[in-house]
């Protein structure tokens, strides 16, 4: 250890000594310090973040049904990938088309919507804004179980229910249409409901984002020749605030699948009305807390977290700066 | 001039050009609210309106009789509706301030302390951004029943304290935090507890405000923790015993129940949110993600 040899530094000055090793001191409280700052949020993240990645990883190569040990899974542990692949019926026809469905409009529809939306509010006064970004925001801060309870008060399948009276009002409809239990029209409601609450955090920061962008860049771009305000958003606003919008994308594609549950608490059931609305996260809990078969839950996890993954190094891809 | 036709953004005055951005954006903001604003309405209708055909947006009688209903009820086991608010703001409170505490200490030592895994600890925490737990709900569940923490009040709070995007955002904002000013307190003799109780934390302010904002909604609308992890009734959440009403309880009847327990549940965010948007927009400014 250096220290080791500082110590024996007898020629040192013992005034220049004593500084030396007080400083050394403050050096190792200061690991200490550094060490007791980290620990809580360090072992807190690994254990309900790190460690439940890990185990759906490892449970996913097994059978496991709670009460027995979980065991390797036939096939060298590939067992449950291979049956969700060539043998889940439901997952293929319904859960994986409806996910893809779902994702890919609520994802970069709900993001691309977030964007127009702070791009026009940026555009207006300060006060009328703060007012109209708050009604954008409501939506999203409203958290499941409200929406569901809106939705499903405004969806009701009867002709006294709000949405189903106001197209018998003007005549669209004869009789009044199961919205949210017949299975035809759950995943559009799905889908407009989680578009309706999009616009949340990563909504706020690209508002912040474009609002701080220089004003005197607009001004040399006009210089240099730029004519609109569509060439303005490509070639100056989204440039200048791309870490904004990757914060935006991530926060859209986390959004989009943590609304997953959204089908399940609208319809009332699990699986939903035909698996209308069956989405990845509703299989998982159908096999995990209805079956109890959490190796196979398992390997439909990590395919979820696969497709979370694909979709924010697109997203990365497409803002992230290169190194 | 053409070129003042596109340094228009945050605008001081109004000029006619901005009218058509008005035009849009009134009409969807409103169309926003008109949901919320319809369940709200449902709350204060008695049940002749509830009951009416057809159904009316506004209401004519307004009456408190749901709420009063809301307050009296229990559930199937007889647990008074009381009872769950109660658990509800105890855990939101704890929760909120255990995650401000963490999340600042960590934050502070990612910013500004120089240690070897620094760089690799910030890279995995911003991985982590994109973590849905939902979709690792069953090992969640076998690490908090390993852990003992299965039917305690603890299941509610300990497996949400470690928030990724709110150390990323406090990260991002001490980052702004001028090193002189740490290294100046530290000449003083100021420690670490000083320098985050006196410098640090009064100047974050805005972040914490944002953390407490997000951590709050998480955990004031969850209701995973006590539909997974406790089994007491006794000690569930308030959002849940929401779900029980909803899913339950059919018919004009329910839907004034439900609708009053909406908006009990709706409030406290939007004070809070109003109260703070001013501190969310000055954390956003920095939270973008390089």
């Amino acid at each position: 250890m250096a220290f080791e040899g500082l110590k024996k530094m007898k020629l040192l000055h013992p005034e220049t000594k004593q500084k030396v090793m007080e400083h050394i001191r403050r050096l190792e409280s200061d690991k200490v310090s550094t060490t007791l700052l980290l620990a809580p949020y360090v072992i807190l993240f690994s254990l309900f973040i790190v460690i439940p990645v890990i185990v759906a990883m490892l449970l996913s190569f097994t059978y496991f049904n709670v009460i027995e040990t979980p065991r390797l899974a036939d096939l060298y542990g590939l067992y449950n990938y291979i049956m969700i692949i060539t043998q889940d019926e439901v997952f293929l026809r319904y859960v994986l088309p409806n996910t893809l469905k779902y994702a890919i409009i609520t994802g970069p529809g709900g993001y691309l919507l977030s964007f127009i939306m702070a791009w026009m509010l940026s555009q207006i006064q300060a006060t009328p804004r703060k007012f109209l970004a708050l009604a954008l925001y409501t939506p999203s801060m409203l958290g499941g179980v409200f929406v569901s309870v809106i939705f499903r008060t405004l969806f009701s399948g009867d002709k006294s229910g709000y949405i189903n009276s106001l197209f018998l009002n003007w005549g669209l409809i004869s009789t009044p249409l199961d919205f949210l239990q017949s299975g035809d029209y759950l995943m559009n409601i799905m889908i407009f409901v989680t578009l309706w609450s999009s616009m949340g955090i990563g909504f706020l920061s690209m508002l912040a984002g474009i609002l701080n962008v220089n004003k005197e860049t607009y001004e040399a771009a006009y210089i240099d020749g730029i004519k609109n305000r569509l060439q303005e958003i490509f070639y100056i606003t989204i440039p200048s605030m791309k870490p904004q919008m990757l914060f935006g994308a991530v926060m859209a594609i986390v959004g989009a699948f943590n609304a997953g549950g959204i089908g399940v608490a609208l319809s009332g059931s699990n699986p939903t009305p035909q698996y209308a609305g069956q989405l990845i996260v509703n299989h998982i809990d159908d096999y995990g807390f209805i079956r109890y078969e959490m190796g196979y839950a398992a390997a439909l996890s990590v395919i979820l977290l696969l497709i979370i993954l694909f979709f924010s190094r697109v997203a990365y891809a497409l803002f992230g700066e290169r190194d | 001039m053409a070129s003042f036709l596109g340094t228009q953004i945050n605008p001081k005055r109004f000029h006619r050009s901005q009218l058509k951005f008005y035009l849009i954006l009134v009409p969807i903001g409103l169309f926003m609210l008109l949901p919320v604003l319809y369940v709200v309405l449902q709350a204060f209708k008695p049940l002749s309106e509830l009951f009416l055909f057809p159904p009316r947006f506004f209401v004519t009688n307004p009456t408190l009789e749901n709420f009063a209903r809301l307050f009296r009820t229990a559930s199937g086991t007889g647990v008074p509706m009381t009872r769950y608010l109660f658990n509800s703001i105890i855990i939101t409170v704890t929760t909120i301030g255990l995650t401000l505490i963490i999340t600042l200490a960590t934050g502070y030592a990612l910013s500004k302390k120089r240690f070897k895994a620094k760089n690799t600890l910030f890279k995995i925490n911003q991985t982590a951004l994109m973590f849905v737990a939902t979709a690792v709900a069953i090992p969640r569940y076998l690490v908090v029943s390993s852990l003992g923490l299965t039917n305690t009040f603890f299941a509610h709070i300990i497996p949400y304290l470690a928030m990724p995007v709110g150390l990323f955002l406090v990260k991002q904002f001490i980052d702004q935090v001028p090193d002189e000013l740490i290294e100046a307190a530290k000449i003083d003799g100021a420690n670490d507890w000083h320098i985050i109780t006196k410098i640090v934390g009064p100047l974050v302010k805005p972040a914490l405000a944002t953390v407490a904002i997000l951590s709050f909604q998480m955990i004031w609308n969850s209701t995973e923790s006590s539909n997974i992890y406790v089994i007491d009734e006794t000690k569930k959440t308030f959002a849940f015993y929401m779900t029980t009403l909803t899913s339950s309880t059919s018919g004009p009847a329910g839907v004034g129940i439900s609708a009053a327990a909406g908006l009990v549940m709706f409030l406290p965010n939007l004070l809070i949110f109003i109260i703070m948007q001013g501190n969310v927009m000055d954390t956003m400014s920095h939270s973008g993600i390089k």
